[in-house]
């Protein structure tokens, strides 16, 4: 939060544009109203959660689903973060959050250095068949991944890497590929091409063009680059349920794992809990950049 | 410093041929301009001697090599583009500097060659801002000076002055003169502007459609071009032609222009009466005579210095050039004759020089 707060002033230096307007018209007033029954839609569930997690449940057990906790208490995140029970073990979310830090980073920056490299290829030195590949990979933007889940089970096993991390990192980084390379090169489209061709002349080779001039000029990519894939990542169910293996299963299938134990009576407080905790990583990272997104989707749109 | 010899080089883009067998030779310290209008192939050509296209036949030699497979960075070359394509987010002395860094040379080295092209250039104080903080002469002047920190073997300019405003242009290509009489570095200067490649080549290559039309110095071509191209192309305003016969009038040569007038002519080769030809008069070899072509005043453009006037002889319009100030008004007559020594002609089928 204190990152937005940093960011503030910057947006408050470019003056507003046009007239002021001078009062509340019907149209403005109809505004308002869409957006704060839109903000309540989303805010409400979230409030909802909020709160039953900070209830025990013997004031859950009452059923006033937007009552304020009459005693609140943090047991309900503790045990969630320590010792819910993911199927037979009982060690809280926190290995799934580990876990998912471990699949996390490497697979953020490989997918990216790749999409990178691939991108900057394909629109500054269109080696031969580059609109072919182009193509293909377009086509892998779009394929649905429950296709490839089997054979490439089969292909891991082969190798003997089915199951370890090793394997999961790989997956994201294939499965990041098509969107990265999509993004890299849409934006370097529009970074005129004679400031590669003066670098070039300049004596520069692929990797020192790359990494001297095109690196430093791709940052509000990289924001956008680097958002997209932490949130799809982290957010991946599917991937780490099948490939992470389970030693190393991300925190989503922990989450699905301590919701889903079915012992005893369901604990509405540990399950919100550990969902709010699940969720907190892609919700900082849009708090932090969320201006940054925009901003680098629209600059990638445009003009570099 | 080296020459640059271009040996019946080729390209075509897929079944496409923009260049077809270009000879050009120049030699170590020559300032040459290819010249000619958009799409001729000159910025394609340039573009192959600096490395960024591919030769598709043919031999391009900078020095005794041939380059044909040396990647641009090792041509040892310094190019500067129309649109400056300075780096952003570099100031004007690592733009300078960039090039010196991949090659590697010491901090000292690039300190003192930076600092050398920027007294040179006059960037000195300039040398800490980011280009999106310099005026257009400012950023033309800082890709110059990003070529001559490398002290290259040649300089190859492309339209460098064609964003810049009308007075900075001419201060630039004065500025761009006086450097290369200074480094004598063999530079190669694409242009499309006629008057760019008149005041500051040592030698112009007038190109057309991919081929190589006339290769002179500046004042060559415009006293002798080779064909009916070079001859309107060069020169502002352009040439006057007529198509007609070549004929005689009592012993002396004249030309029997289409349009209705006879044209006396210095010479004429021999025998060659009666043959179809075109005729080329420079606005500004035609004179006032009182014994000469009547012709009707269409518009008068004075400039002070000189005055354009357009007139009617014959069926056909022309534009004169004179020193003096002309009083008559549209519509009235006026007497001209060209300087019967600076009539061109031209054959009607190949459009070749006809020499007398």
């Amino acid at each position: 939060m204190s990152a937005l707060a940093e960011l503030g002033p910057a947006s408050g230096a470019a003056e507003p544009a046009g007239p002021k307007p001078k009062r509340l018209t019907a149209g403005r007033l109809g505004l308002y109203a869409f957006l704060i029954i839109a903000a309540l839609f989303f805010l409400l569930p979230f409030y909802v959660m909020v709160i039953t997690s900070l209830k025990p449940m013997s004031e859950i057990r009452y059923g006033n689903l937007f009552g304020w906790p009459a005693a609140p208490t943090i047991a309900a995140w503790l045990k969630a973060w320590a010792s819910a029970c993911t199927g037979v073990t009982c060690n809280g979310i926190e290995v799934g959050f580990f876990n998912s830090m471990k699949i996390l980073i490497p697979s953020v920056i490989l997918s990216i250095a790749i999409g990178a490299v691939t991108g900057y290829a394909l629109s500054f030195w269109r080696p031969r068949g580059a609109n072919v590949l182009f193509a293909v990979l377009l086509l892998g933007a779009f394929m649905p991944y429950q296709v490839f889940l089997y054979p490439l089970v089969r292909v891991f096993s082969m190798i003997y890497l089915y199951s370890t991390l090793i394997c999961i990192v790989i997956v994201h980084t294939i499965f990041g590929l098509p969107v990265m390379t999509l993004l890299f090169r849409n934006f370097y489209a529009g970074i005129p091409i004679d400031l590669f061709k003066a670098a070039r002349v300049d004596g520069g080779a692929f990797w020192s063009i790359f990494l001297q001039l095109i690196i430093p000029m791709s940052t509000p990519i990289l924001i956008v680059a680097v958002i997209l894939q932490i949130t799809g990542i982290w957010n991946d169910f599917l991937f780490g349920l099948v490939f992470a293996g389970r030693e190393n299963m991300p925190m989503t299938v922990q989450l699905n794992n301590i919701v889903n134990t079915t012992t005893g009576e369901r604990e509405y407080n540990v399950n919100m809990a550990a969902t709010i905790l699940t969720a907190l990583v892609p919700l900082v990272v849009y708090f932090i950049s969320g201006r940054w997104f925009v901003r680098g989707i629209a600059a990638g749109a445009v003009k570099g | 410093m080296a020459s640059v010899d271009l040996r019946e080089v080729h390209k075509s883009f897929g079944a496409t041929a923009v260049i077809h067998g270009v000879n050009v030779e120049i030699e170590d310290g020559e300032f040459v301009i290819l010249v000619g209008p958009s799409g001729c192939g000159k910025s394609t050509l340039l573009r192959m001697i600096a490395g960024l296209e591919n030769i598709t036949g043919g031999e391009i030699r900078i020095g005794e090599r041939v380059v044909n497979d040396v990647p641009p960075k090792e041509r040892d070359i310094a190019m500067v583009f129309q649109n400056y394509a300075l780096y952003p987010h570099m100031t004007v002395s690592d733009n300078m500097a960039f090039s010196l860094k991949l090659r590697r040379a010491s901090r000292a080295e690039i300190k003192q060659r930076v600092e050398r092209a920027a007294g040179i250039l006059g960037l000195m104080p300039l040398l800490d801002r980011y280009p999106r903080q310099l005026s257009g002469g400012q950023r033309q002047r800082v890709a110059m000076g990003r070529a001559i920190v490398r002290d290259p073997q040649v300089f190859l300019f492309d339209e460098p002055l064609s964003n810049l405003d009308a007075k900075l242009r001419v201060q630039m290509r004065t500025e761009i003169k006086e450097l290369h009489q200074r480094l004598k570095t063999t530079t190669i200067y694409v242009t499309h502007d006629q008057i760019e490649a008149m005041t500051m080549a040592d030698k112009i290559v007038v190109m057309h459609d991919g081929i190589v039309e006339q290769i002179g110095e500046p004042l060559d071509l415009y006293d002798r071009p080779g064909n009916l191209f070079v001859a309107g192309f060069i020169g502002s305003p352009a040439m006057n032609f007529f198509t007609g016969k070549i004929g005689t009038d009592g012993g002396n040569a004249v030309f029997n222009a289409d349009a209705g007038v006879a044209v006396p002519l210095g010479a004429a080769p021999a025998g060659s009466a009666g043959r179809p030809a075109t005729m080329g008069i420079r606005p500004e070899h035609i004179h006032i005579t009182s014994d000469g072509i009547p012709v009707e005043v269409v518009v008068v453009e004075p400039t002070g210095s000189e005055t354009q006037v357009v007139v009617k002889a014959g069926k056909q319009e022309l534009v004169c050039l004179f020193r003096e100030r002309v009083t008559a008004g549209p519509g009235e007559t006026i007497r001209i004759a060209p300087d019967r020594m600076l009539v061109h002609l031209f054959d009607a089928e190949s459009g070749k020089r006809i020499v007398n």
